[in-house]
Formats: C-alpha cells, structure tokens, sequence
C-alpha cells in the first residue's frame, strides 16, 4: 500500500512539473463531461417536467377531455356537459414567457376541481390559510411553488408582468404547487392569454355513470377523451427525436473532449517512460505500478469529472430557457425553467468521466505496463512504428467508412442515421493522420535543401503527437461546417417556405361560428379584402399517429402561392372535386404513400376515402397533416368549427383592418394576427430550436481550440531537444521559430481543408438522414463557401493562436539552453 | 329557515368573514342590500335570484312512502353566496357562487350530494319567470306560471330523483308577511314557503328503481345578515300535522344562552300565523353520537297557545350531511297531540375535539 502510495506521488509529480498537459488532460476530461452531463440534464429535466406536466392532470389516473382539434373549446362545452350531469372542471393551460423565460400559466376553476388533486390541493392548501376567497375575488392570486417564486425572483404579494405586458396576480406560494407552473383563475387566464370565453381542456373528475347522456350528444365531437396515457405518449414520442438529436451532439462533444484526454495521457505516459523504468528499477511491481496508474486515472477523472458535472449543469441551466422555448414552441410540451441538482445525475456524469478517462488512457496504460524495463526509454526507430502506426488507422478508417456505408444502405431509423454519422466521423478521424502523412511526405519528396529535407521529415515526426489534437480539430470544424450549413440551409428554407405557406395578409380565429358568419359578411363587403380564405380542422389518428385534416379553399391564392414538393397536373381541380387531399411530407414518408394512393381518412360517419394528390412540405409540425377542401371537410366533419380565416389585403392594408376588425368585432375574435406577426413568431421557433445545436456546435470547436493549444504547449519542450541539434547546426532561433509556426499553420490548414468536404458529407447526412428521422421532412441540401472560407479563417487563426506561446518560449531560450540540451541529449 | 347553507360556502371558501358569528351569518354586510320590515313579497320576481343581496336559498325536503308504505325523505337545496357587494359581474368575474345539496334517506339508508358552481357562466342560476333554479344537471323548474306545478331532480353518486311537484294551497309568508326576524339584534330574512306541495316520482337509489309519493315542503329565503354575531346554530322543523296543518318553528343558539326562537302555524286553508316567541317550547330528549357530535336524536314540540304537545323522532337518526360543512338532516316523525311528518335540521354542534 506504501508503495502504490509513493509510486503514485512520483507519478503524479509528473503533473506538476509539466502544467500544460496537466492543463489539457484537466480541461479536456471537464469540457467532456460537462457536455456531455449537461445534454444528459437537460434530457432528465424534460422528461420530469412531462411526466410531472402529465401529474397536474392526470394524478391518480384522472383524465380529460380534450378538444379534438385546436386548442380549446368555447367554455360552453363546459357549461352544457355538467348541465348534462358531467362531472367536470375546466381548464386553460399555456406556456408564457416571463423575463423571456418559459412558465405553464394554469387557469382552473377551484370550486370544481377536486380538493385530493395536486391542484386543488394546492389551492385547498391555500385555502387553509383563509385565502380561498381571495383566490376568486379580484385581483385573486397566482400560486406556484416556492422554487417558481426564486425564478422569478419576486416574493409573495409580488405581482409579475408577463412578457406580453399583462400583469400576473399577486403571487402565492404553495409547496403543492407543479414545478414552473403558475396556476390562477380560469377567468383570469383568459384574460391574460386573451382567449375570452375558451378552455383549453375539461378534467374528468367522475366516470360518467349510466343515467348521464354520452358525450357526443352533449357536445358533438368537439371534444374527445383520450385514452389514458394517450397524451403522455404522443408527448413522449413526439419529443423523442429531439432529445436523441440532443444526445447525440452531446456524444460528438463528449468524444472531441476525449480525444484530448487521450492525446493527454498518451503524452503524460510517453514523457514518463524514463521515469516508469526507473520505478520499475528500484523495485515497483508491474502491479504496483498498474494500481498506481489507475489511482492516477480515476483520480483525475473525478477531480475533473467532478468540475465538469458543475460545469454540465451551469451548462445545462443556460441552454435550458432555450431547450423549454423551442420544446414548448414545437410539442406543446412545459419543461420547468429551472434545473434541479439530481444525486443520480451527478455520479452518473462522475461515472461517465471515470470510464472516459480510462478508455482515454487505456493504451498508455497497457503500453507501460508492458515496458521491458531496460528497454531504451527514447522512442526509437519511430518512421517504423509510425508506419505500421499508420497503415493500422487507414484499415480501421476504411472499416467505420464501411460500417456508415451499410448504416445508410440498410437502415431506416435515426439510430441508423446516428450511425452513419458515427461512421463517417470516425473513419475521418482516423484518416486524418493518414493523409497528413502523405502530404508530408510529398512535401520530403519535393524537398532538396537539407533544412527543408529536416522540416518535413520532422514534421512527420511530430504527427503522432499531434495527430489527435489535430483530429479533435477537424471533428470540430467538420461539425462546424455540417451542422452550420444545415442550420443556415434550413433558415433561408424556411424564409422562403414561410414567404409562401403565409400567402395571406391577416389571419384570424372567430370566437364561434355565428361570430365568423357576422364578421365573413362584413369583410365582404370591404373593398380592400381582395380574397377571403376560410379554414376548418378535424383530428385523426392515421396509423395511430396524430393528424390535423385542414380544410380550404382551392383558392387562386392557394394555387399560385402554396409550396409543393410534388404534385399530379390536376391537384388543386381534384381537391376542389372533393375526392383527393394535399398530404405533409411527414405523412408522406411515414406512412409510404404516393401520388395516387388513396388514403382512408376516418370520420365520425366511417371511413372517407381520397386519393393523393399532392405532397407539401410541413417543416416543423411534429403531427401528419392533410389538406382538403373545406366544403368537403365540413360534409365529412359537420361540427368542425369554421372559425379561422386568411384574408388577402394589400400589405399596407394589414393593420388597418385589423384595427378596424377589433374595434367592431372586438371579443368576438379570438385572435387576430398579420403574417409579419406569424412569421416573426414561427421564425422564433426555429431560432430557438437551433440555437441548443450552435450553442454546442460552438463549444465543441471551443474545445478542439484548446487541444491543439494544449497539445503544442506540450510538445514545446520535447521540441527543444529536436530542434537544439538544428540550431547547433547554424540555424537561426528566428528561422527556426519561423518554421515551427509555418508548421502549426500548415498542419492546421491542411486539417480544416479536410474539414470542410468531411463537413459537407456531415451536412448531408444530417438534412437527408437524421433530420427525416428525426422529424420527417427533409431540408434542401446547399452549400455555403462563405462559410467555408470563415471556417478556415478561424483554423488558422486557432493556429496562429496556439502557435505563438510554445514558439515565444522557444525565441526566449537561451543559447546557452540549448547548448546545455543538446549536450545532454546526445 | 335554513340559512345553515350560507355557512358552508362562506366555509367552504374560508372566507375571513366565517369567524364572524355564525359562518359568517352575523359578519358586516356592508354594501349589500339590507332586509326591512314592511317590504311586501313580489312574485314572480322573488321566486328568482335577488343579487343584491349577499344570499338566499331555495330549499326543498319531501317525506315520501314507496308502495309498501316504507318512508322516505327527500332534500333538494340550492344556494347562492355573493363574495363582495356591487352590480353583478359577468362571466368568471361574477361574485356568486352557488351550491347545491341533495340527499335520499330511508330508514337504512342516507346518501347525498354536493356541487358548487361559480355565478355568470351559466353553470348555476335561478329565473324568475318562468321559475327555473338549477346547477349542473339538478333543476327546479315550475310547469306553467307561479310555483303550483314544478319538477325537480337531482343525482349523486348512489341516486338520482326526479319528482312532479303540485301544490293544493297557496305560498305562505313567514314572520310578518315575508320578513322574518333571526336575533334581537334585528338580523332577519325576508322568507316564504309552499308547504302544500304533493310530490310523486322516482328515485333510483343503489341502482334500484323505487315509485315514491308524499308531502314535499319548500322554503325560499334571501337576506344579507340573517344572523347575530353571537348565534352558533340552530334546530329547525317543518312539520306536516294529519289535520292539514303546517308548522314551522326554529331555535337560533345563542352563546349567551338568551336562545331566539320563532315559528309560523299554517292553517289546512293556508292562512299563516306568526307564532310568539314564548309560545314555543322545544326540548332535546335523547342524545344520538354521530360523526362525532353529541346531537338530539328525539324532541319534544311543544306550542302552547295551539295544544301542540308532540314527540319527534327521526326516520334514520344518522341522516348526517358530511359535506363541506356538515349538518344533520332528515325526515322525521312525531306522535302526541297530533301525528304526522316533516323534517328537521341541526346545525352548528361542534365535534366533540373541538368543544
């Protein structure tokens, strides 16, 4: 024990004397972690706040009614079901921004709700304290939980703006309360989330027993009760995909910071081979040795794991507001605002550091261990070894190519397209040093100096220790160029895609039919309305996936304007006909249809037979979509409301008239909006999606910077002893220093140079392959040179950057220095 | 009188006002419209809502037989509480809340059933002309004009009735026409009934289908502080005597022992007549435990100026209401100077922990 113990301190005083790769093992193993923990917590807090989302209303199996298309019910619904002896309580639930920040504003009706539930608990709770009828009287109360009141940073009595400018009432705090939630009066969240008179759902309290009429006769099919667990599931399913895209970027990240660690270790191992023989001379046993080495590793592992799970979860918090936004924005789904330190979470990412970092140093480990202890302590005949070195990476390179190759070829889930990425990153990686090598060696070839000769032949030599520094790097630009051209891909798509899918000018929503027949008639009669589109919407479940069939009109407008991936010669006629649907791309790869198929759309009355017409592209909806025409819609689905309008105005026209529709319509409208307003809202969306993949993108190129610069400081004083013979030869430390920065930016460039096609192949496979598995639309393939050109800009500038401490000492090294180590090295 | 109801919503939603008297019967009523003697009842208009006073109730309780003669009891209430005076707000803003209570009681046998609903979103709500009262799916509703023919129902969890409803006599005013005084502070109702009512239909109890018939008594009152602050319950009757005769008498507990008391002798031809203060004795016999109170399970009724001497006793001694503010109500019987039925509350015995 003694021994290990002294074996371990002489070993660990190798990281003292050399900082520098104290520094990149340390950084590399904390920046790995955190990533990756930090995608692991932002998972974890999602999936909490969907089961604990499910809790509010569903505790104990409760269910509810929902509205079986859009987002609520006129509250009329409620009224007519419990007169019809329903025992129900409504609800209005919605996401509000407060301080940008994502918050669930729950509207219930405390004397119906169940005071057992979590949230009449919460309000009965209250209760206790003599407030219930403060809850009811105006202003009334906002109740959240004590944690919800610190996010905010406000206190009880505080009363809250939301972003939109309405004003919260004075906030209560309950321990009872949901996480993130902010639960009011139903009366005054309709008036905060301007939707007079709307529900967003009705809770079963009671199985309605055999006296009570059934549902479809109280409400027609306005509502529908889903069967239990239905809403969870869809959530879960739906939301699946992004947080696989989230684990696997955590992946990427977690293995860049890996290969840090490696190349780390793998030079702390080889800088102490002296020190091991000496060890192993003064009488340390292999095993010895070995528990040593490993009380080194997993030392480290949790002194750096341990920072990078605090940095994981300072991560995870910032990412998190943005990782809600985008949850909510896409699924609906509420992901409370704030992480919660989970023990299970944190020796997870412990345990995760601990097997990275002995993965990391694995090779080392076993090669020490191996050392004949008087074998010379130089590496030695190293352009063999590097060759055999070599020859092994292009076998195993061509090997992960193979495996993505087959990946793509036979599979058809995102794991599939995960691997095929893996693949191709791997086999890239592995390549690197391969090809480097080869440029080298051409560049030796070439050479007929003796100092050039020298230059490339030593920069060969240097490979292997830079080879994973320099392969973290092209991960990162590579990653930089794929997923940046995607997102940019995607943005310009998406303008353009929004541009046409938003043809009309203003939208709007009635707040019941009679309302939408008054204000039709009246806009009308406006002259400046060039064209009234109608809207009405139905859900189904086709193949057990949630479906919205839209109704409109075949409209000039539509027909100029409505973006299509594919479509018969007589479309637009044939939906008119009434007998053919528009289906989503989504629907049309999920559920393997062409144009021609026919598609069996259940309604209440059976089954309603189209044909398929046309395949638009429907980028974000994370349900199928079908499109008819409305009047067919409304024959199939007769209580479908027909409430949501376009109307087609000069643009300059907008706001007029949706001024004047307020003013004369006034509650009658639940919502109105001009395009600009949707598309600034949906364009959001997207920003937010996005910005969780940048964020990472960015640290992950973060990283490869500070492995290269890692790896050079450590190299520099190994380089001493190679360069201190040139210089002994005549060479100038100036030239010298020239050269070794020539070097660096050479090798870089030539990385970032590989970086960019491997990113363009990186690019693809994400638009064609992970993003249709992820979310069933393809994004159109395109290329960004600009973007290329900065990527390389920012290699070399990395490099110039990473370049300039080693060579600043090297300039700074006496004479006399380097006298003394050439003495000592020959 | 049965203003016990008031007190459960002001319970029920822990208004502060409930540690005033009570349930908040005897707290400030500032604001809201005062009850004065001399107002003259005005139907049809006051068979519906008067919101401008802080509350009311419409109050029904049946003692029926099935065909094998077994007796029944049934209650039907709806209340109406406004949290703060001022016009009436609409929709979710509405200050009012309302309740229902409903129960069946047989010999063997007391379910019940609560719901509360808010005002102004048509939840809950009571029309003059032509009368309708109703919550959720229970509904009080007149055939025709005034309140001689009506229907009624409700369910819960273990039954579900509905009853026609018509009366042989005319509506009779309480206290001195239709002002009702509560307490010698001057709190008072204004407060009516139709205690000629016949009553038939069907109540589905357990899942059993039972034909009832029998005498159904209802109540209508409104006030804004029917209580003095120091009145902490009370013992009301409704009594259908076999000559044709209706009485109503009620006892308001007082802390200072000076209990208030008061009744009503309805002639068989519905001619009402206030009964004097002193003239009524009531007198608990036996003690019943229930739900863990100590309340009086027998009674003896006494109107001295009448020659009422007679013993009450319950159809079902644990016609306890546990709702949110419990309460003991039932049907009941009593023998002596003259048979009959009718019904009986108490309100405001303390559970034993508490007293």
């Amino acid at each position: 024990m003694r021994q290990v113990f002294w074996t371990l301190s002489t070993l660990l005083s190798h990281w003292r004397r050399r900082p520098g790769n104290f520094a990149a093992l340390f950084v590399g193993l904390a920046i790995a972690t955190a990533l990756w923990s930090g995608v692991q917590a932002l998972n974890a807090q999602a999936r909490k706040s969907y089961d604990q989302a499910a809790s509010v209303f569903s505790s104990g199996g409760a269910q509810s009614l929902t509205p079986a298309s859009g987002a609520t019910v006129p509250q009329d619904a409620y009224i007519k079901l419990r007169r019809a002896g329903w025992k129900v309580s409504p609800a209005l639930e919605a996401a509000v921004l407060i301080h940008g920040a994502p918050y669930q504003l729950i509207g219930v009706e405390p004397l119906t709700l169940p005071r057992g539930g979590q949230l009449g608990g919460q309000i009965a709770a209250r209760a206790e304290g003599g407030d219930f009828a403060a809850f009811l009287a105006p202003p009334g109360q906002t109740i959240a939980a004590p944690d919800t009141l610190r996010d905010l940073g406000a206190k009880e009595g505080d009363r809250v703006a939301l972003d939109t400018g309405k004003i919260l009432p004075p906030l209560r705090s309950s321990a009872l309360a949901p996480p993130g939630a902010l639960t009011v009066d139903i009366g005054v969240a309709q008036t905060l989330l301007d939707r007079p008179g709307q529900v967003s759902r009705l809770m079963l309290l009671k199985k309605p027993d055999a006296g009570t009429p059934p549902l479809a006769s109280v409400v027609g099919e306005a509502l529908r009760l889903p069967p239990p667990g239905e809403e969870e599931a869809d959530l879960k399913r739906l939301t699946e995909s992004f947080h696989l895209n989230l684990t696997a970027f955590g992946l990427l990240a977690f293995l860049v910071g890996l290969f840090i660690v490696h190349a780390a270790f793998g030079l702390a191992f080889e800088q102490r081979l002296p020190m091991v023989r000496t060890l192993r001379a003064v009488g340390a046993s292999t095993r010895t040795l070995g528990a040593a080495l490993f009380a080194e590793v997993a030392l480290l592992a949790l002194v750096a794991g341990g920072c990078g799970v605090i940095g994981g979860f300072e991560l995870a918090s910032a990412l998190l507001p943005n990782v809600a936004a985008s949850l909510d924005a896409l699924y609906g789904a509420r992901v409370a605002g704030r992480l919660a330190l989970d023990p299970v979470w944190l020796l997870s990412g412990l345990g995760i550091a601990l097997a990275g970092a002995l993965a990391a140093a694995a090779g080392g480990l076993v090669k020490t261990l191996r050392l004949p202890i008087l074998a010379a302590a130089q590496p030695f005949a190293w352009r063999e070894a590097q060759r055999r070195f070599l020859r092994r990476r292009a076998i195993l390179a061509l090997l992960a190519f193979g495996a993505a190759l087959a990946a793509y070829g036979f599979g058809d889930s995102l794991y599939s397209g995960f691997a095929v990425l893996a693949g191709l990153l791997i086999g890239a990686a592995l390549l690197l040093p391969v090809l480097l090598s080869a440029a080298l060696r051409l560049g030796e070839r070439f050479a007929h100096a003796p100092l050039p000769n020298w230059f490339w032949a030593d920069s060969r030599q240097q490979l292997p220790g830079l080879s994973l520094a320099l392969t973290a790097l092209l991960l990162a630009f590579a990653t930089n160029v794929g997923v940046g051209g995607m997102v940019e891909g995607f943005r310009q798509t998406f303008a353009h895609w929004l541009d046409e899918r938003l043809a009309a000018e203003v939208y709007f929503e009635a707040a019941g039919e009679p309302q939408a027949r008054r204000i039709e008639d009246w806009l009308k009669r406006q002259p400046e309305v060039q064209a009234l589109l109608p809207g009405a919407s139905a859900s189904v479940r086709l193949s057990g996936w949630p479906t919205g069939v839209i109704g409109m009109a075949a409209d000039a407008t539509y027909r100029d304007h409505f973006p299509m991936l594919d479509q018969t010669p007589d479309a637009w006629d044939a939906m008119k006909r009434g007998d053919s649907a528009l289906i989503s791309e989504q629907l049309w790869r999920r559920l393997k249809l062409g144009l021609g198929s026919s598609l069996d759309l259940p309604t209440a009355r059976g089954m309603w037979r189209v044909q398929v017409v046309g395949v638009f592209p429907d980028y974000g909806n994370p349900k199928g979509q079908v499109r008819v025409d409305i009047d067919a819609l409304s024959a199939h689905w007769p209580e479908a409301p027909r409430v949501s309008y376009g109307v087609r105005v000069a643009p300059a026209e907008a706001p007029r008239l949706i001024a004047a529709l307020q003013a004369r319509f006034g509650q009658d409208i639940a919502r109105i909006a001009d395009q600009a307003a949707i598309r600034k809202i949906s364009t959001r969306i997207f920003e937010h999606t996005f910005a969780v993949t940048t964020a990472l993108n960015t640290l992950t190129l973060v990283v490869s910077a500070i492995a290269l610069l890692a790896s050079l400081t450590t190299l520099a004083d190994m380089r001493l002893a190679q360069v201190a013979p040139v210089w002994a030869s005549g060479v100038s430390r100036r030239r010298l220093a020239q050269l070794e920065f020539l070097r660096i930016v050479a090798l870089t460039a030539a990385t970032a140079i590989v970086a960019v096609p491997l990113g363009l192949a990186l690019a693809w496979c994400l638009v064609a392959v992970v993003n249709v598995q992820a979310f069933g639309w393809r994004l159109p393939y395109e290329m960004f040179p600009a973007q290329w050109a900065s990527v390389l800009a920012l290699a070399l500038l990395t490099a110039a950057v990473a370049a300039i401490a080693p060579i600043l000492r090297f300039v700074r090294t006496t004479p006399a220095q380097l006298a003394r180590i050439f003495a000592n090295e020959r | 009188m049965n203003a016990k109801a008031l007190a459960f919503v002001l319970l029920a939603l822990g208004s502060p006002a409930a540690a005033q008297g009570f349930a908040g019967l005897g707290g400030e009523a500032a604001g809201f419209e005062q009850v004065v003697p001399g107002k003259p009842l005005v139907f049809p208009q006051d068979f519906g809502a008067h919101p401008t006073f802080r509350t009311e109730w419409w109050y029904l309780t049946a003692n029926l037989t099935d065909e094998t003669g077994a007796p029944y009891g049934v209650q039907w209430t709806l209340f109406r509480q406004a949290g703060t005076p001022g016009e009436e707000r609409s929709g979710w803003a509405n200050q009012n809340v309302w309740m229902g209570h409903a129960a069946v009681t047989t010999a063997t046998d007391h379910v019940f059933a609560e719901t509360f609903a808010r005002g102004g979103v048509g939840q809950a709500g009571a029309l003059a002309q032509p009368f309708h009262a109703w919550i959720d799916d229970w509904s009080f509703s007149s055939e025709g004009d005034g309140l001689a023919r009506a229907k009624i129902s409700a369910s819960g969890d273990a039954f579900r009735y509905a009853f026609d409803l018509a009366a042989d006599g005319p509506l009779a005013p309480q206290g001195d026409g239709g002002f009702s005084l509560k307490s010698d502070e001057g709190g008072a109702s204004y407060y009516f009934s139709q205690p000629f009512y016949k009553i038939s239909g069907v109540v589905t109890l357990r899942g059993k289908e039972v034909k009832l018939k029998g005498l159904a008594w209802m109540d209508r009152e409104w006030s804004s502080q029917p209580l003095g602050k120091t009145q902490k319950g009370w013992d009301w009757f409704s009594l259908h005597l076999a000559s044709g005769e209706k009485v109503m008498l009620f006892r308001l507990r007082d802390e200072t022992g000076r209990d208030f008391q008061a009744g009503t002798w309805i002639s068989a031809g519905g001619a009402p007549q206030k009964l004097d203060r002193d003239d009524i004795v009531l007198t608990p016999l036996a003690q019943n435990e229930i739900a863990g109170r100590t309340l009086p399970a027998r009674w003896r009724v006494q109107v001295k100026s009448r020659g009422l001497d007679v013993e009450t006793k319950p159809v079902n001694p644990a016609s306890f209401m546990a709702t949110s503010f419990p309460y003991w109500e039932g049907p009941i019987a009593f023998d002596g100077s003259q048979r009959g039925e009718g019904y009986l509350e108490m309100t405001g015995y303390a559970p034993q922990a508490q007293r």
